[in-house]
C-alpha cells in the first residue's frame, strides 16, 4: 500500500511553497524606490506575497493532485465517489484560519498606512494644480511670493506635503517610484505626503481618465540635493510667470473673462514692461508650460508637439480666415484667437468637435494671461 | 382607410411603425417645450435625440407587443388569456418574437449576450492593436477612450449580467420543478429591454462627438461635460438595469413560491441558491446606478449642477458623491457577476466529481454572507478619491473579511473534488480552470484591500489584471462551463468534446499570458485607460497584444463548436451526465411545459455515491415520501459503497 494521498499531497505542497515564495519575491515588481513611503509599500507587498503563495499553492495542489489521482479511469464510467457530506471541524478551521490571517494583514497594513501618512516636522508645502492636460507645481515662499514650475523639483530627504487641486475634471497625481497617489478633485483640496530618499528623475502621471489628452498628461519629478534645490528655487523668478493654475477666483463670474481675477499675478506681469514683446514672451511660457496648451497642440515656436487638437503651425491663421469663423469669432486675428481660447466651441474648425478643449479658460486664466497668449499666438501665426 | 393586419398585430412591422411614432412624439414634445420656454434654436438636434433615446425604445417595446396584455386590461377590454400557443420555438424565427416560454427566453437571453460578447471582444482586439506599440496608432485618443468604454460597458451590462440571467432563466424553473417563471410576461419584457440597451451603446459611436468616452464608470464631472454620446450610456444603462431588476424580481418570486412539493430551501440546488442571492443583490443595488446615471443625464442635459463643484464660482456640486452612489451599485455588481457563476461551478463539480457538495449548508450561508457583506465594501474603489480618510479603514476590513465566505466556497469545492471520480470533460475543465484563475483574482483582491498597496496600484494595469482575473478567469470561465454543461439540455444536441477541450486549453493559456503580465506592468506604474504609454512598457505590451489576439481567436473554436453542434451534433440523451437535479430528469430539450407530472422532491440535490439516492420523483407527494426515504439527506449514508 502506498502512502496516504493526504501525506503525499502535503509533501508536494510544501515543496511548491518553498520554491514559489523565493520566485515571487525575486521578481522585480516595483520601479526603483524613490521615497520612504515606497519602501514601506514594498515590504507590505512582500508580506502579502509570502501569505498568498501558500494559499495559491494549496488550491493548485489539491486541484492538480485530484486530477492526477482521482480522475475517472476506463471502466469507472458508472462509479460514484464516497458520499462525504462535510466535516464540521474542517469547515470551522478553514473559516477561522483565513480570518486570523486577514485580521493580521489588515493590522499590518494599517500600521504602514499610519506611518506613510504621518505628518513630518519641517515638511515643505507644494501646491499641485491640475487641469486638462497639464500639471503645475507651485512653491509658496516665506516672503509671500510663489514660485511655479511645470516640473516638480524636490530636495532629497525633505518631507513634502502636496496640496492638490483640479481646475476642471478629476485628475490624479501619481509617482510610481514614491508609491503614492491621490486624485485631484474639483471643489476640494487633497493631500499627499512624500519624503524622497533617492536622487533621480521620475515620471509623474495623471492616472484618472480625464479626457482625450489623458494619456499625454505626464510631467516629471526631479529629486535633487538640498543645496541644488535651493539654488534652483532661488533662480526661479518669483511670481514672474503668473500662476496659470490658481483655482477659479472666489468672486469670478462665470462667462466674464477674468472679471475679478487676483491682481497679484497679473500686476507683476505687467510691472516690468508693457511692451508687447514681454507680454508675448510670457505668452510663450504659458503656452509651453502651465496653461497646458502644448500637451494638445503642435506649435514649433513654443516647441509644442501635441496631437490632440489642431496643429497651430498649420491651422492657426487659415482657420481664422474662413467666412464662418470671421462671422462668429471676429474678422481680426486677435479677436479670433481670443474667442478660440475663451469660447472654444463658438466655432469649431472642420474635423474637430466640442468637449475636448477645456471651455473654462476664461475663468481659470487672468485677462492679462489671455492677452499674453493672444499676443504670442498672433505673432507666430503662419 | 383600414390599417393592414401586419401593422396591427404585435411584431416587427408594428414595432417599426411605433418607432416612427415614438420619434415623432419626441420631436414634437421637444420642439413644443423649447418653443414655450423661448429657447433658441427651437429645433435642437441634441435635445431631440435625448428625448428620443427615452421615447423610441418604449414605443418599440409597445410595438413588439410586450405590453399588449396590460394595455388591454387597463383599457377594460377583454384581455387575451395566455393559451400557451406561442410556447416553444419551432424555427429560428420564433426566437425573434415576443415569447413567454422561459426556455425560449433563456435561449434568447443567452444568444443575445454572446453576440455582445463577440462585439465586446472585437473592441478588446482594437484596444490591444492600439497598445501593441507605444505612440499613437490608428485610433485617435477620443476614439480609443470610446472603444474601451464601450468594451467594458457591453461586457458588463450586456454580457456577464444577462448571460447568467439567461442560463438561469432556462434552467432554474426546471431545477425547482416549476412549469415556468412566476411572471412570464414580465420575463419577456425584461428580455426585450436588453437588445435595445446594447444597440443604444453601440449606436453611440454614430453620435456627433463619438461614443461615450469616460469609461464604464462615467465619473463626473468628466461625463457631464462629454458630447452627446455619453447620454447613450446614461439611458442605455437604465434599460439594462430595468431588465436586470425585472428578472431578479421574477427569480425571487419564482424561487419563493413555485418550488415543487418537498423542495425545501435546503434541498435547493446551489445554482438556485446562487440566483436567489444574486437577485437580492440586484433588486437592492441596481436602483443606485440608475440614480447615478440620472444625475449625469440631468447634469448634462438640463444643467442641474449636481457635480459642478467650483464652489468659488458660486457652484457647490459634490464630485465624490457620484462615486459613492455609483459604487454602491457597482461593487455589489461584482457579486451579481460572480455568484451565479459560483452556482454553476457547484453543479458542475458535484456532478463531474460524482460526490455530494462538501458542506452544502455552509455553501448556501456563505452566499448570503456575501450578499450582506457585499454592501459594506463599496468605498474600497475610492481609496485615492479624496474622500474622508477614515472611511478607508472600515472598508479595508470589510473587504478583507468578504474573502472569508469566498474562501469557504473555494475550500468546499476542493474538498468535493477530493476522492471523487473526476470526469475531465469540457465543463469540468472550465470549472477547474475557474478555481485556479479565481483564486488568483481573489488573492489580488485581498492585496487591493490593503490600503497602502492599493494607493500604489489603483488606476494602473494591476487593476485591469485583477478585474479580468475575476470577470474573465472567474465569471467567463463559469459561463463557458455552464454553457457546455447545459448545452445538451438546451438544444437537445451534444457538443464536440474534443473541440471543447481545445477551446479550454487555448483560452486558459492565452488568458494567463494576456492578463498575467498586466500585474507586473501595473505595479511598474503603467496607468490604465491610456492610448499611449512610456516606451519602457513596450516589450510587455507587444507580448500582451500578441497573446490577446490568440485569445480572441480561441473564441472562434467555441463559436464553431456551438453552431455546428446545434445544427448537426448527435442527439443528446435526457441525462448525459447522470445528474440528480430535476432538469436532467426530463427529455432534452425539455417538454413544452417542462414536466408532464408535477415532481416531488424527496432528498438533497447532490446525493452522489449514496446508494439508491433520488432527488425528485414524478409521483404525488404522499406516495413519494413512502417510496424513497433512503436517499434523503438525513439518512446516514452507507459506508459500503467506497470500500
Amino acid at each position: 500500500m502506498r502512502k496516504h494521498p493526504l501525506v503525499q499531497m502535503l509533501v508536494i505542497g510544501a515543496i511548491a511553497v518553498a520554491i514559489g515564495i523565493p520566485i515571487a519575491l525575486i521578481i522585480p515588481w516595483f520601479p526603483s524606490e524613490g521615497a520612504i513611503q515606497a519602501g514601506n509599500v514594498r515590504t507590505l507587498y512582500d508580506v502579502l506575497l509570502i501569505a498568498s503563495v501558500p494559499i495559491f499553492v494549496l488550491v493548485e495542489t489539491v486541484v492538480l493532485f485530484s486530477v492526477w489521482k482521482f480522475r475517472m479511469r476506463p471502466g469507472e464510467e458508472e462509479k460514484d465517489g464516497p458520499p462525504i457530506h462535510g466535516h464540521t471541524r474542517l469547515e470551522v478551521l478553514w473559516t477561522a484560519l483565513p480570518a486570523v490571517l486577514i485580521v493580521s494583514l489588515c493590522t499590518y497594513a494599517y500600521t504602514v498606512l499610519r506611518s506613510n501618512e504621518a505628518s513630518k516636522r519641517g515638511a515643505m508645502t507644494v501646491n499641485v494644480t491640475e487641469r486638462q492636460f497639464a500639471f503645475e507645481f507651485s512653491y509658496p515662499q516665506a516672503n509671500g511670493k510663489t514660485v511655479v514650475s511645470p516640473v516638480l523639483y524636490m530636495a532629497k530627504g525633505q518631507p513634502v506635503v502636496f496640496r492638490i487641486r483640479s481646475l476642471d475634471v478629476i485628475h490624479s497625481f501619481f509617482v510610481p517610484n514614491f508609491s503614492e497617489k491621490i486624485d485631484a478633485v474639483p471643489g476640494i483640496t487633497t493631500t499627499l505626503r512624500v519624503t524622497p530618499t533617492r536622487l533621480g528623475t521620475y515620471p509623474a502621471e495623471c492616472t484618472e481618465l480625464c479626457g482625450a489628452g489623458h494619456s499625454l498628461m505626464r510631467s516629471e519629478v526631479r529629486v535633487v540635493t538640498p543645496s541644488a534645490f535651493q539654488t534652483w528655487l532661488a533662480a526661479q523668478p518669483a511670481n514672474a510667470a503668473p500662476p496659470i493654475g490658481v483655482p477659479p477666483p472666489a468672486a469670478a463670474q462665470p462667462g466674464v473673462p477674468g472679471a475679478a481675477a487676483p491682481a497679484a499675478g497679473a500686476a507683476s506681469t505687467g510691472a516690468g514692461s508693457s511692451a508687447s514683446g514681454s507680454s508675448s514672451a510670457a505668452g510663450k511660457t504659458l503656452f509651453a508650460g502651465s496653461a497646458g496648451c502644448s500637451s494638445c497642440h503642435t506649435l514649433a515656436a513654443a516647441g509644442a508637439t501635441g496631437t490632440v487638437g489642431p496643429n497651430l503651425d498649420v491651422r492657426l491663421r487659415s482657420d481664422c480666415q474662413s467666412a464662418a469663423s470671421k462671422r462668429i469669432r471676429g474678422s481680426s486675428l486677435n479677436q479670433c484667437i481670443f474667442t478660440a481660447i475663451t469660447k472654444p466651441y463658438a466655432y469649431l474648425p472642420p474635423g474637430y468637435r466640442a468637449g475636448i478643449m477645456p471651455p473654462n479658460f476664461a475663468q481659470t486664466l487672468t485677462s492679462t494671461q489671455i492677452q499674453s497668449l493672444v499676443s504670442f499666438l498672433t505673432g507666430v501665426a503662419k | 382607410m383600414p390599417i393592414p393586419a401586419k401593422l396591427r398585430a404585435p411584431g416587427w412591422y408594428r414595432a417599426a411603425l411605433f418607432d416612427l411614432i415614438g420619434f415623432g412624439f419626441a420631436f414634437g414634445l421637444t420642439v413644443l417645450i423649447r418653443w414655450l420656454m423661448h429657447e433658441h434654436p427651437v429645433l435642437d438636434g441634441n435635445a431631440i435625440t435625448i428625448v428620443a433615446l427615452i421615447a423610441v425604445p418604449l414605443f418599440f417595446l409597445a410595438g413588439m407587443g410586450t405590453a399588449d396584455y396590460w394595455f388591454y386590461w387597463a383599457a377594460g377590454k377583454p384581455s387575451r388569456a395566455e393559451d400557451h400557443s406561442s410556447h416553444g420555438a419551432h424555427s429560428w424565427r420564433d426566437y425573434f418574437r415576443v415569447n413567454t416560454d422561459h426556455k425560449v427566453i433563456g435561449i434568447q437571453y443567452t444568444v443575445t449576450s454572446f453576440f455582445f460578447l463577440l462585439v465586446g471582444g472585437l473592441l478588446a482586439m482594437l484596444i490591444r492593436a492600439q497598445l501593441a506599440k507605444p505612440g499613437m496608432q490608428f485610433l485617435t485618443p477620443e476614439q480609443y477612450n470610446g472603444v474601451f468604454s464601450v468594451h467594458a460597458t457591453l461586457l458588463i451590462f450586456l454580457f456577464v449580467i444577462p448571460v447568467f440571467a439567461g442560463l438561469a432563466n432556462f434552467v432554474l424553473p426546471l431545477m425547482i420543478g416549476a412549469p415556468d417563471m412566476a411572471f412570464p410576461r414580465l420575463n419577456a419584457l425584461s428580455y426585450w429591454l436588453l437588445p435595445l440597451a446594447g444597440l443604444m451603446m453601440l449606436m453611440s459611436f454614430l453620435a456627433p462627438g463619438g461614443s461615450f468616452a469616460s469609461g464604464w464608470t462615467a465619473y463626473a464631472p468628466l461625463s457631464t461635460t462629454m458630447p452627446l454620446g455619453q447620454l447613450f450610456f446614461s439611458v442605455g444603462v437604465q434599460l439594462a438595469g430595468a431588465s436586470s431588476i425585472a428578472t431578479a424580481l421574477n427569480f425571487l418570486v419564482t424561487i419563493i413560491t413555485m418550488r415543487a412539493p418537498g423542495m425545501s430551501f435546503f434541498r435547493l440546488p446551489l445554482l438556485v441558491w446562487a440566483n436567489f442571492s444574486t437577485s437580492l443583490l440586484v433588486v437592492i443595488a441596481t436602483p443606485f446606478i440608475a440614480a447615478s446615471q440620472f444625475f449625469v443625464l440631468l447634469d448634462s442635459a438640463l444643467h442641474f449642477h449636481f457635480f459642478d463643484a467650483f464652489v468659488g464660482a458660486g457652484r457647490d456640486g459634490n464630485v465624490i458623491m457620484y462615486q459613492h452612489v455609483f459604487w454602491f451599485y457597482s461593487h455589489p455588481a461584482v457579486y451579481i457577476m460572480m455568484l451565479p457563476g459560483f452556482g454553476i461551478i457547484s453543479e458542475v463539480i458535484a456532478v463531474k466529481s460524482r460526490k455530494p457538495i462538501f458542506g452544502y449548508r455552509m455553501m448556501a450561508f456563505s452566499l448570503l454572507a456575501i450578499v450582506v457583506l457585499g454592501f459594506t465594501v463599496w468605498a474600497h474603489h475610492m481609496f485615492v478619491s479624496g474622500m474622508s480618510p477614515w472611511i478607508r479603514i472600515p472598508m479595508m476590513i470589510t473587504t478583507a473579511i468578504i474573502a472569508i465566505p469566498t474562501g469557504i466556497k473555494i475550500f468546499s469545492w476542493l474538498a468535493t473534488l477530493w476522492r471523487g471520480v473526476l470526469h475531465l470533460d469540457t465543463p469540468m475543465l472550465f470549472a477547474l480552470g475557474f478555481l485556479t484563475m479565481f483564486t488568483l483574482g481573489g488573492i489580488s483582491g485581498v492585496m487591493l484591500a490593503m490600503i497602502p498597496f492599493d494607493i500604489h496600484v489603483s488606476q494602473t494595469y494591476f487593476i485591469v489584471a485583477h478585474i479580468h482575473y475575476v470577470l474573465f478567469g472567474g465569471s467567463l470561465f463559469t459561463i463557458f462551463a455552464g454553457v457546455y454543461y447545459w448545452f445538451p439540455k438546451m438544444t437537445g444536441r451534444m457538443f464536440d468534446d474534443r473541440l471543447g477541450k481545445w477551446h479550454f486549453w487555448m483560452t486558459f493559456i492565452f488568458f494567463n499570458l494576456t492578463f498575467g503580465p498586466m500585474h507586473l506592468i501595473g505595479i511598474q506604474g503603467m496607468p490604465r485607460r491610456v492610448a499611449e504609454y512610456a516606451s519602457k512598457f513596450a516589450a510587455w505590451n507587444l507580448f500582451i497584444s500578441f497573446s490577446a489576439f490568440i485569445l480572441g481567436l480561441s473564441t472562434l473554436i467555441f463559436v464553431y463548436n456551438i453552431v455546428a453542434s446545434w445544427r448537426g451534433g448527435p442527439r443528446a440523451a435526457a441525462n448525459p451526465w447522470r445528474g440528480l437535479t430535476l432538469e436532467w430528469q426530463v427529455s432534452s430539450p425539455p417538454p413544452i411545459f417542462n414536466f408532464d407530472a408535477v415532481p416531488t422532491v424527496v432528498g438533497g440535490p447532490y446525493e452522489y455515491g449514496v446508494p439508491g439516492a433520488v432527488h425528485g420523483i414524478f409521483k404525488p407527494p404522499v406516495e413519494a415520501e413512502q417510496a424513497v426515504a433512503a436517499g434523503s439527506f438525513t439518512t446516514p449514508p452507507s459506508q459500503k459503497s467506497h470500500e
